[in-house]
């Protein structure tokens, strides 16, 4: 049975798509869209999610024009925003900017990708509102990106990739949290590399699905390098969603660090508080995917592990597959975790949705 | 963990439950113990060039210790050498005391994954005849793991061979920072040569395969790398599934030693997810991924996760299956599980006997 989602629900994780390179040019500044032609540049479509692959998108919210998913408003007002009563989706835009070698390069197109989403989606759809996307390669232009959006009400959030050069609990990357604290941006971390290291850490696998399931360990590297650096002690009001990362793994996970945490504290004794507690008050992660067993009692568990029902937001990863239906809630959780998930938790994660946009 | 000088259990041997330990660590007191078993060649290019791995020291691990040698501080020989060198000492300190009956030999920083695969070679030879004349034919409680030049499966698989008919072996040892994922069929000789002599292969944390230690890039520090063991085998056992290697060799056991188990449920959960959507690319996969982990796979204990509450614990074990861990307590290193206090869950006596001894007995070959 399809739980009904009480009105208001937030989708913290959709992927409003680009549909072709050529739909950024207006958006580009010269000489980048110049060299698009000259150099006959190619999208920026990364391994991450090959185009065809089943996860990469639901085949009843594949185009009927072989178009790319989840490109147009009109498929993501039907399939994404209508059937679960959304009223507000924040959009994160795949598209692999992150990916690029060159620091310059990488703004240009960054910046590209955010004037195309607030003219072609957050000026059309006032259920949405977007991440920053942003460069990481150099901090200091990601930093500019940031700041050139912080004005606007609607982006809410600063998009970075799990895996990218440097882990991201790293102090070049600081100059990048300290923006996203001063302009109450949360740091979304999402599914996905820039591919400048091997996917998992004893290098390149065969198949999609071992980069697929390697998603998981890489979020909780990341999230061990952004507590261990000490990112919390630095920028305490900063949170860090973790997107498309699935979320049962977590309480292993700290269990873990905890453990390693109590008994290596000498050498980082700016970490004064337990991984578990930090993880409290400043990282949430998306639903979707569950990545659950298959019993309901067990995932019940899970949730008890997590010792907190305020960590989980809720996500339908439009349009990449991880439900059929409209079943984004698993069965069986109690009305007021599921309440907490899709109402309370974004709102206390996400200040900016709280306040009017124009 | 992490403390600093134990009181050694004085209660009489026989009065405890005899039990299993998955995870000792021998050293050797001297380099020189190695050289009755290595030709002059590689004596001359150890003492020349030396072991350089994949990784910038010469002498030291890609991150400084948190103590000497990692070990335990009340660990050092009164008769002196580094901590896990002294049979007499490892058994007046651990065997003993507390009973181990089995105690399964996991040489550690001796040859493996070498950038020089010809002395890695030569070095794992060495390292196994030395298991042989220094510590099983002494203690009889202790069996040895054939130790392989992985990053060479091809002479990998006659290393194993050499050993088919040696009781004293008991697994094969591999490092789970490989130099590409655990599953690919650049490993496979390794696999097969397990599979036909029916001993199981040890997957321990550590090693240097050249990869950066995360997929983001090098963490900062030690404590990173500690729980990144984690991750990396995490990667190398869903490398192992979806590769195929279960699927391959049916009677292929594979053991993960000191990376925690506490994360396997998760993984094994996404694993049927994402493969019940990509099927398309492994048609050599019949079952789902967790029926083979759950038919192929063990872990050791050591590093027990503590979460709080400790009832938390028993969900994580119940779910990965009660014969499917083997204790180890990681002697003589700083992060050693001590028996008598490291499993703090109330459990049934079948439970205890499985989980220190009867799991062991059943997964390892001829004990």
């Amino acid at each position: 049975m399809t739980p009904l989602l009480a009105p208001g629900a937030i989708d913290c994780d959709i992927h409003p798509a680009v549909p072709n390179l050529a739909a950024l040019l207006p958006y580009m500044d010269q000489p980048w869209r110049e060299q698009v032609v000259v150099r006959g540049i190619d999208d920026l479509a990364t391994i991450a999610y090959p185009a065809n692959s089943p996860l990469t998108c639901r085949a009843d919210w594949r185009p009927a024009d072989k178009s790319v998913p989840a490109s147009s408003l009109a498929q993501v007002r039907r399939d994404a925003l209508d059937p679960f009563g959304t009223s507000i989706a924040i959009a994160n835009c795949l598209y692999g900017v992150q990916a690029l070698f060159s620091e310059d390069m990488a703004a240009a197109y960054a910046t590209a990708v955010n004037r195309w989403m607030a003219a072609e989606w957050l000026d059309k759809e006032p259920r949405l509102r977007a991440s920053i996307i942003v460069a990481a390669q150099g901090p200091e232009l990601a930093v500019d990106e940031i700041e050139r959006w912080a004005h606007d009400k609607r982006f809410v959030q600063v998009l970075l990739l799990v895996s990218g050069a440097t882990p991201l609990g790293k102090r070049a990357l600081w100059p990048i949290y300290r923006a996203a604290e001063k302009y109450g941006l949360a740091i979304g971390i999402h599914a996905g590399s820039a591919y400048h290291n091997p996917p998992t850490s004893v290098g390149w696998p065969t198949y999609y699905t071992e980069d697929y399931v390697s998603q998981a360990q890489a979020f909780q590297s990341q999230l061990t390098s952004m507590i261990c650096e000490g990112v919390f002690n630095k920028f305490p009001n900063l949170k860090v969603v973790l997107l498309e990362s699935g979320f049962t793994w977590l309480p292993a996970h700290l269990w873990r660090l905890t453990k390693f945490w109590r008994g290596l504290r000498m050498e980082i004794p700016w970490v004064d508080r337990a991984p578990a507690d930090i993880v409290r008050s400043n990282v949430r992660l998306s639903l979707q995917p569950v990545d659950g067993p298959p019993d309901r009692d067990s995932l019940l568990r899970i949730f008890d592990h997590m010792q907190s029902d305020e960590l989980i937001l809720f996500s339908t990863d439009y349009p990449h597959w991880q439900f059929d239906g409209t079943a984004a809630i698993p069965d069986g959780l109690p009305a007021d975790l599921v309440r907490k998930m899709t109402h309370d938790n974004p709102r206390a994660t996400y200040a900016r949705l709280l306040e009017t946009v124009a | 963990m992490n403390v600093q000088a134990r009181q050694t259990p004085t209660t009489a041997a026989a009065s405890k439950l005899a039990i299993a330990d998955g995870d000792i660590h021998p050293t050797r007191k001297l380099a020189s113990e190695f050289d009755p078993w290595l030709e002059k060649r590689w004596r001359d290019d150890i003492a020349t060039f030396g072991t350089r791995q994949r990784q910038q020291w010469q002498n030291a691990p890609a991150y400084p210790k948190a103590q000497p040698n990692a070990s335990r501080r009340d660990a050092y020989p009164p008769e002196g050498g580094r901590q896990g060198s002294s049979l007499p000492f490892m058994q007046q300190q651990h065997l003993d005391p507390n009973n181990v009956a089995l105690g399964i030999l996991n040489p550690l920083g001796t040859g493996q994954g070498l950038q020089n695969i010809d002395m890695s070679i030569a070095l794992c030879h060495a390292t196994n005849e030395w298991q042989q004349e220094y510590w099983t034919k002494p203690d009889r409680r202790l069996r040895a793991s054939v130790v392989v030049p992985y990053e060479d499966p091809i002479a990998s698989a006659k290393e194993i061979r050499r050993y088919a008919d040696n009781a004293d072996f008991v697994q094969v040892f591999m490092l789970s920072r490989t130099s590409e994922p655990m599953g690919s069929r650049k490993y496979w000789p390794i696999y097969e040569a397990a599979a036909e002599v029916g001993m199981p292969v040890g997957v321990h944390a550590f090693g240097y395969g050249g990869n950066p230690m995360t997929p983001g890039g090098y963490p900062s520090y030690y404590t990173e790398e500690m729980v990144g063991h984690s991750q990396a085998q995490q990667s190398g056992l869903a490398s192992l599934v979806v590769e195929g290697v279960f699927a391959r060799f049916p009677s292929l056991k594979m053991i993960m030693i000191e990376a925690g188990f506490a994360w396997a449920p998760s993984l094994t959960w996404r694993l049927d997810n994402a493969w019940r959507r990509l099927k398309q690319e492994t048609p050599h996969l019949t079952r789902l991924p967790s029926e083979y982990i759950r038919d192929q796979v063990w872990w050791t204990t050591q590093p027990m996760e503590e979460p709080e509450p400790r009832a938390h614990l028993r969900d994580a074990i119940n779910w990965i299956g009660w014969d499917r861990l083997i204790f180890a307590t990681d002697y003589p290193h700083w992060d050693y599980d001590d028996p008598a206090t490291s499993l703090p869950l109330k459990i049934s006596e079948a439970e205890r006997q499985a989980f220190f001894i009867g799991n062991a007995r059943n997964v390892y070959r001829g004990v």
